[in-house]
């Protein structure tokens, strides 16, 4: 296998500096959608302002560059090790070059690595597929709308929520709620049903790599985030917690197998910094989008 | 939009309401933790009276945030050739600072705090009674706030707090941000909360 290195600190650059182009125009979008003058829409300017300028600068979109986490389509032949090895480098590298800040803190001494590696750090996993190419999707996921993502446990009596879609809706609305001011809005909601307290975790952050305008396979479900959407933004929190129409940019939602024992719902919530970037390679070939 | 220059009169802050936004321009100083901390221990708590030490930082102090701002920051900063320069800028979250935000904005009569995530009931008061505003900068804009950041002019407690806790002394031009708690009582952020928890309420059926 030939080394990747350098195309994974390129793929992180354009992660760390750049959104993709659907949260763009969905931002654009909202940003038409509210009140002439309002906070709202002075929110949403800036955020875009933000955006044109670090494309511009090539410097981080948010200071907090967040947690890196790849998500890698392989064929049989390749070794998850190596490609391990290379993402751990480039993410030193990327470091060093500073699209990524020094992220990366020991649990017990509280020191930071100060290269963006250490243990388990970089998030990395790993799914072999019968396609002849590797595909390495890369989510930059930010530590203020990581701390309000949060996990239910179904029935959920407080608010009313049994073990069913409305169950799942009405959490996830809860959620967002107690998400305003925090997180910075709007944002993306990943949502997984089911699976235990690990895995559904995992299925909820895998949701935020999906494009905006995909339409989910299942039916129930994508009506259920369509209707989580427009509810979401019902609540009328608005950009930054300061009012308006637009909460939310998108939700997804997928489910997994459980225990009889067991209704969990996870919620990740992602800030309108919603850096994804994907790299193909094949044969020799590397693209990016 | 409106825009306000640094130091900023009392009628010009009680003209203020929630929601609006407005670009801010003029000297201003950051301070986080300690620095809130500091102020409370040598200058609050001793009427004005400082230890020997700390008097010629009062002095100063009292010459930038007097009338003036003091804005919630840990910034990244870079050193070439002796200078400083901010690189990301963004505000920090500002409930932190609750315990001492009232004491501060009545000892210098502070006109704007800035910061993110809105503030407490003591801050709001104090607002009211001496003629101030909380300013909510937009989170993650990092690139865009330290562009405004026309220069750093001075430090002071850096080696004491490190770099993130120090007052940057800096003059920002068309600083964006929004008035979300006014001198009159108001806080959009408890408006919002309330108007949001009603909404869930009937979408959820409780
Ligand atoms: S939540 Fe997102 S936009 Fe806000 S500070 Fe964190 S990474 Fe940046």
């Amino acid at each position: 296998m030939q080394d990747l290195t350098e195309n994974f600190v390129e793929l992180i650059r354009r992660a760390a500096t750049d959104l993709p182009a659907d949260m763009q125009q969905a931002l654009e979008k909202a940003k038409a959608q509210e009140e002439s003058g309002s906070a709202a829409e002075g929110a949403l300017d800036t955020i875009l302002r933000n955006v044109e300028m670090a494309r511009a600068n090539a410097t981080p979109i948010c200071q907090d560059t967040g947690t890196p986490i790849f998500e890698i389509h392989y064929p049989l032949g390749v070794s998850p090790r190596q490609v391990t090895e290379q993402i751990r480098k480039a993410c030193a590298v990327a470091t060093e070059r500073a699209y990524l800040r020094p992220n990366a803190v020991d649990s017990l001494s509280g020191k930071n690595s100060g290269d963006n590696t250490g243990i388990d750090y970089p998030t990395i996993h790993f799914h072999e597929w019968d396609e002849d190419a590797i595909q390495v999707d890369l989510l930059l996921k930010g530590g203020g709308c990581e701390n309000v993502s949060t996990q239910y446990k179904l029935p959920d009596s407080g608010l009313g929520a049994g073990r069913d879609l409305d169950g799942v809706r009405k959490v996830v609305l809860d959620a967002v709620n107690k998400a305003q001011g925090l997180g910075c809005a709007p944002g993306v909601l990943g949502v997984a049903i089911g699976g235990d307290r690990g895995s559904s975790y995992v299925k909820s952050k895998q949701q935020l790599l999906r494009p905006l305008d995909d339409a989910n396979p299942e039916p129930e479900l994508a009506d259920l985030e369509e209707r989580l959407l427009e509810e979401g933004n019902q609540l009328g929190i608005g950009p930054m917690g300061f009012g308006g129409k637009t909460t939310l940019l998108g939700v997804k939602a997928g489910a997994l197998h459980r225990l009889p024992a067991s209704f969990f719902v996870s919620v990740a919530y992602m800030c309108w910094a919603n850096r994804r970037a994907q790299m193909r390679v094949v044969g020799e070939e590397v693209t990016y989008a | 939009m409106r825009k306000l220059t640094v130091p900023i009169s009392e009628v010009t802050i009680r003209e203020l309401t929630v929601g609006e936004p407005v670009i801010l321009s003029g000297v201003i100083s950051t301070g986080r933790d300690a620095a809130h901390k500091y102020i409370i221990d040598n200058f609050v708590k001793t009427g004005g009276n400082p230890p020997e030490a700390e008097r010629e930082l009062y002095a100063k102090l009292q010459d930038i945030l007097t009338e003036g701002v003091i804005y919630h920051c840990g910034p990244v900063v870079q050193q070439q050739n002796g200078t400083y320069s901010f690189v990301a800028a963004g505000p920090t979250t500002s409930i932190r600072e609750e315990p001492y935000q009232a004491d501060v904005i009545e000892h210098f009569t502070l006109r704007a705090v800035i910061g993110k995530g809105g503030m407490g009931t003591n801050t709001l008061q104090a607002c009211q009674k001496v003629g101030a505003v909380y300013l909510h900068a937009i989170g993650g804009a990092a690139s865009l706030i330290a562009q405004s950041v026309k220069e750093v002019l001075t430090v002071y407690k850096k080696d004491e707090f490190g770099v993130p806790e120090a007052f940057w002394v800096i003059r920002v031009e068309d600083f964006p941000a929004v008035v979300t708690m006014d001198s009159h009582g108001n806080s959009l952020h408890d408006k919002i909360k309330s108007q949001s928890n009603a909404k869930l309420a009937e979408l959820i059926g409780s």
